[in-house]
């Protein structure tokens, strides 16, 4: 079948536009637009839009001093605009090739490695910005300035009406008011089918339950307290009111999120005030007390020991502990004492473990006390 | 003419045969026309959700641009780079390549820096926005929808803001994230399960920089730009609301079109922002991770402070007591869950169901097109303010350690003026907002009915003093104005409506003929000059006919 095919049931040739075609282009013919001019079809335009413009302040006269310094001021935004682009492109390329190098430099002499970042951006930040600043210079004082009206419209009641019958109809040709086995069927089905894309997520969910994951760190009978450096303490190593962060002498014992744990030594006063918790009382050795350093807050460490007032600080939520009263929450938002870890000395006089915390160190969840 | 060798209309210049063949095929130029010739209302505050919009737009390319460089991986690696002070420092693969792209990527300090400040101006800027959206009821019937999609992507932004700076794996960040696994552990029942599905199992892991990095950069980044395209599209089919003045009305919206005024302004806007983020950028350190060092969960520094946004939550939980709700069977419900998850649950609730509040208490279900002035409507200017009262307490708060540190406070003593300050300043600050409220309405409703203060002081001839007021409409027998207040702004200075003429031109040398923006002004009616003619010296100063009122300034 070809276009120029006219013979009866060919569709070439004949095919006009129905007569719902209509519109703005029955209005006007291309001649009596084409006799309009540019102004009255924008206005034209605008009025079948529902815009009418009220006003025109029209932008300053051709050739008159107001247009030309508005021309040079836009005119030089936009030309600096394009040399800083110009000089963050020599920045950022010159460097290391007809400039210094930009790396970062250990001594301080090396200028540019420290300008290199600000310099980029400083001609990238006030490029971009003068070109931003020319461009509302120039609608503001070239432009003609318009008050324009557009109309709002509510919802239209024949479109209300007829689309409502469109779908309804559409509902009603599908029988499924009548036919109950399918609407069951596509209920069950949904059902069936959404559970079954989502189940997969289930491969995210564990077992908090399974062992004691969060009650359980690796400290155990015998299990040396060593430094970061994996060096074991004596009793003697440590001055009167100090605190060290200690580990538990495992592999890794010093990169686990739970096993942080905080050797004091206390001064003499402090042992005439300390009173540690019920049942807990040999859990320190001599004048050394043992407490986990995470904090039973949020889990932050805690970390900043002022040993005159014999306060340890959190610094995430400022809970207060007192290392004398069993490091009890004394201000703050922390509930539970510090757990504590029951210390003694091995043969060789290095502190070891007793055994593991007898409590859940860290922040207390819903069922900490059952496990 | 050339156009009369083809049939009329017809294009004859090269563009316009272009544009020809382009809507033959796509049928494009009435929907064009339409979208050109939008009319968008101007009012400076109506900008601040086109820089959250522009903002975002800078985080996607600076954004994308990190992803080339960053690995995503808690693989202990060994930093051998060009930062000199970590060199040999064990560390996870994330923070070592949060190094290189800072110290040995051309520009990639720069561009981390830009996407950290462009994230911080994001939210702010949503912020911004939405207090103006609520203090002007800007989320009435028909524009509710708007409200839930607008408190759904600042949700969606905070959370995503987070999983940002908890990617480097810095001290900091691990910091932060540590708060964050005790956040979801003290949820009630589910705490410790939700904490294995998230973390992959008990606290830190190695799952959790690979999962936060993949919300970060795909998950609620679509999420948020979906969302965005549907916001956006309802306000256009919406159109944007307008203060209320002359000629605007419910029915209508008085501006600029699209074209080109409006595209012009907000172009220009778009390159300032981006300008504004590059120089920030560059010029103004921020997270520097380097400092920070690689995380270690027994170190913190003093002052750590999440980014912003984030901050009212870390003063909540500064603040809140410590209380545990010990329930029988031995279950805890932990003090950390009431300031985190309960209050900003609330917090966040209610924003969001804050048009459905309004309008079942207020009872009004009217569409709304033009919005209100704060003063007009004191319960909802005093409620926004105390909750912003109440936010940013909570916000200082949360840097309360450096108030402290700073100004040489104790303290407790800052986190005892937070606790008391939380509960007694946002009763205080209704009170005080409900009264500035009332004043201000009063004064308009003065002004209009007994005119404006002109400071011109006349003795009549009984000896009475008195001051000549000048009437902003028609007066009635006693000299009072008859204008009714129609919730636009009042002129309360004589140079508002139009006393003073125009400044001549010109910034060292007048640009501008000074008598020709005489005759201009004595036109339009303008200036004291203009006046002169129609003056009556022996009323008693209250002429009939007082000026006209003023565009209003909104």
């Amino acid at each position: 079948m070809s276009t120029h095919d006219t013979r009866p049931g060919s569709a070439g040739g004949a095919d006009i536009a129905g007569p719902l075609h209509g519109g703005p282009d029955d209005d006007y013919t291309p001649e009596q637009l084409a006799a309009m001019s540019r102004e009255e079809l924008d206005l034209l335009g605008a009025r079948y839009d529902g815009v009418e413009v009220l006003h025109v302040d029209p932008g300053p006269e051709p050739g008159s001093r107001l247009e030309k310094r508005a021309v040079r001021q836009v005119g030089w935004t936009w030309a600096l605009a394009g040399l800083l682009a110009f000089a963050f492109l020599v920045v950022y390329i010159g460097s290391d090739w007809f400039l210094p190098d930009w790396h970062w430099a250990e001594n301080d002499g090396d200028t540019w490695s420290t300008l290199f970042t600000p310099l980029l951006g400083l001609t990238m930040g006030l490029a971009l910005t003068l070109v931003g600043v020319g461009l509302v210079l120039y609608t503001k004082k070239l432009l003609p300035h318009e008050t324009a009206v557009q109309d709002k419209h509510d919802g239209s009641h024949f479109d209300r009406v007829t689309t409502g019958a469109t779908l309804t109809s559409g509902y009603h040709n599908s029988g499924l008011a009548r036919r109950k086995l399918l609407t069951r069927s596509l209920g069950f089905m949904g059902a069936g089918v959404g559970v079954m894309l989502i189940a997969p997520l289930g491969g995210l969910i564990k077992n908090p339950n399974k062992g004691n994951p969060l009650g359980q760190t690796s400290w155990s009978e015998g299990v040396r307290l060593v430094r970061d450096d994996g060096s074991p303490i004596r009793p003697g190593d440590q001055q009167p009111g100090s605190l060290e962060t200690v580990f538990p002498a495992v592999p890794g014992g010093n990169r686990q999120s739970d096993a942080a744990t905080m050797l004091i030594r206390l001064r003499p006063e402090q042992i005439a005030q300390d009173a540690p918790r019920e049942g807990q009382e040999d859990f320190g050795y001599g004048d050394y007390v043992a407490y986990s350093k995470i904090c039973t807050h949020a889990g932050c460490p805690v970390s900043l020991y002022e040993q005159e007032t014999s306060r340890i600080l959190c610094p995430c939520h400022q809970s207060q502990f007192d290392v004398t009263q069993g490091a009890k929450p004394i201000f703050g938002p922390a509930t539970r004492s510090l757990p504590q870890l029951p210390i003694t000395v091995d043969d060789e006089g290095f502190f070891v473990a007793r055994s593991d915390y007898i409590e859940a160190v860290g922040p207390t969840y819903w069922n900490r006390e059952r496990i | 003419m050339a156009a009369t060798a083809t049939a009329p209309g017809t294009p004859t210049t090269k563009i316009g045969k272009a544009a020809l063949e382009v809507d033959d095929r796509l049928v494009v130029a009435g929907w064009t026309r339409r979208t050109l010739n939008k009319v968008f209302p101007d009012h400076w505050s109506f900008l601040l959700g086109e820089i959250a919009l522009y903002s975002f737009i800078v985080l996607l390319l600076s954004g994308t641009y990190l992803t080339f460089f960053f690995d995503a991986s808690m693989r202990e690696v060994v930093y051998n780079g060009s930062y000199a002070p970590l060199r040999g420092v064990e560390m996870s693969a994330a923070y070592d390549s949060t190094l290189d792209l800072s110290f040995d990527v051309r520009g990639g300090l720069f561009m981390r820096q830009m996407h950290h400040w462009a994230a911080l101006l994001f939210v702010a800027s949503m912020v911004c926005h939405l207090l103006r959206i609520f203090f002007t009821g800007a989320f009435r019937r028909p524009r509710e929808t708007n409200w839930f999609i607008g408190v759904t992507l600042l949700i969606l932004s905070i959370l995503e803001g987070f999983a940002g700076y908890s990617m480097p794996d810095d001290l900091l960040s691990g910091t932060g994230l540590r708060i964050m696994s005790a956040i979801i552990l003290s949820i009630p029942v589910v705490g410790t399960w939700v904490h294995w599905a998230v973390f992959g199992g008990d606290y830190v892991g190695e799952l959790i920089v690979g999962r936060l990095y993949i919300a970060h950069v795909l998950l609620i980044p679509a999420i948020l730009l979906a969302l965005i395209a549907v916001h956006l599209l309802i306000l256009v089919k919406q159109k944007h609301t307008q203060f209320p003045g002359p000629g605007r009305t419910e029915h209508n919206v008085v501006g600029n079109r699209l074209f080109p005024t409006f595209a012009g302004k907000a172009t220009g806007l778009l390159f300032i922002v981006f300008g504004v983020c590059a120089a920030l950028g560059g010029l103004v350190q921020i997270n520097p991770v380097w400092l920070w060092g690689p995380y270690n969960p027994a170190q913190v520094s003093s002052a750590s402070q999440p980014d912003w946004y984030v901050m009212f939550l870390d003063g909540s939980s500064r603040l809140f007591p410590a209380w545990d709700l010990n329930l029988p069977g031995d279950y805890t419900i932990p003090a950390l869950f009431w300031p985190t998850v309960l209050i900003a649950g609330i917090i966040f609730t209610l924003l969001l169901m804050y048009p459905v509040i309004e309008r079942k208490l207020t009872g009004d279900t009217a569409s709304h097109h033009l919005l209100q002035r704060p003063r007009d409507v004191p319960v909802r200017t005093s409620l926004g303010m105390m909750a912003l009262s109440f936010y940013v307490i909570l916000l200082i708060s949360g840097g309360n350690d450096v108030v402290a540190d700073k100004f040489n406070i104790s303290l407790n003593a800052m986190t005892w003026i937070g606790r008391i300050g939380v509960i007694v300043v946002p009763p205080l600050v209704y009170v005080l907002t409900y009264r500035i409220c009332l004043g201000l309405q009063m004064h308009d409703r003065e002004v209009l009915e007994h005119g404006i203060e002109t400071g011109v002081i006349r003795r009549l001839p009984h000896g009475e003093f008195i001051e000549v007021h000048q009437p902003l409409g028609p007066v009635d027998d006693h000299g009072h104005g008859q204008l009714a207040y129609g919730g636009a702004p009042v002129p309360k200075k004589m140079n508002q409506i139009g006393a003073a003429r125009r400044a001549v031109r010109g910034f060292f040398s007048p640009i501008e003929e000074p008598s020709q923006v005489e005759l201009e002004q004595r036109g339009e009616g303008r200036g004291l000059a203009a006046g002169e003619a129609g003056r009556e010296l022996t009323s008693s100063g209250r002429p009939a006919d007082g000026g006209r009122p003023q565009e209003p300034r909104d």
